[in-house]
């Protein structure tokens, strides 16, 4: 499976698609890039004439690449779901994070993965994310639930 | 029912309750979900610690059926009882 192609099938879109590109994804973690557009609306507010990513911003991004990606491509290998039928269901449903460095606009981000566990539909990881300079912005815990819907 | 079971599983349920059910809310008949209160994921957690602590390995058939607190004294006692 192309990885480009897997990102079509997210169920996200802009403005609210923090995933580019999985640079490596397989049963024990993935691995991806996302660079922050300067004309992203939250940074008009947060904060004024001083726009920094907010976190809420980068554990979403970190969600996306590290928890969503990851379960999709789990979902698959366990089952014998289709992810082009959309046929799941995601829900987030707890994160613990901790944030070290500021993340400015138009900065480039590469979230890596791994799996703690993935059992009865719960996967919970553990996410890092760095700059390009491999400097670690933030790192934590992430956990949510994946459902297939068998008559979709 | 066995007590020490049931106990054991309580003090395990107790510490996904949310803030608007408390422990003394617990009863062999509670339905999870719908009387307790736990959501799916708090519901894993629930039945991983359940593992852990009887020593077992649950499957996908046996979460399904642990809707109430008493049908999942129930499994864990199927689960031992074939050890």
């Amino acid at each position: 499976m192309g990885h480009q192609n897997f990102l079509k099938s997210l169920p996200y879109q802009k403005p609210f698609l923090f995933v580019d590109e999985i640079l490596e994804i397989n049963e024990v973690g993935v691995k991806g890039t996302y660079t922050f557009s300067e004309n992203s609306d939250f940074y008009k507010g947060h904060f004024k004439d001083n726009p920094i990513t907010p976190g809420v911003i980068l554990t979403e991004c970190c969600a996306q690449i590290g928890l969503v990606c990851l379960g999709v491509y789990l979902m698959q290998k366990a089952t014998d779901f289709n992810l082009d039928d959309n046929n799941f269901q995601i829900g987030f449903s707890s994160s613990q994070m901790d944030f070290y460095k500021p993340v400015f606009p138009g900065e480039k981000v590469i979230v890596e993965s791994k799996k703690i566990f993935f059992r009865f539909g719960k996967l919970k990881c553990g996410v890092k994310m760095y700059n390009t300079d491999r400097e670690l912005l933030c790192k934590g815990e992430l956990s949510g639930m994946l459902k297939v819907n068998k008559n979709a | 029912m066995n007590s020490e079971k049931y106990q054991k599983l309580k003090e395990i349920i107790a510490l996904y309750l949310p803030e608007d059910v408390s422990v003394n809310d617990i009863t062999e008949e509670s339905h999870f979900i719908n009387e307790l209160n736990i959501n799916s994921a708090n519901l894993v957690d629930i039945i991983l610690d359940v593992e852990d602590a009887f020593d077992i390995m649950l499957e996908n058939e046996d979460m399904d059926q642990m809707q109430t607190v008493k049908s999942a004294v129930e499994i864990i006692e199927t689960k031992l009882s074939n050890k």
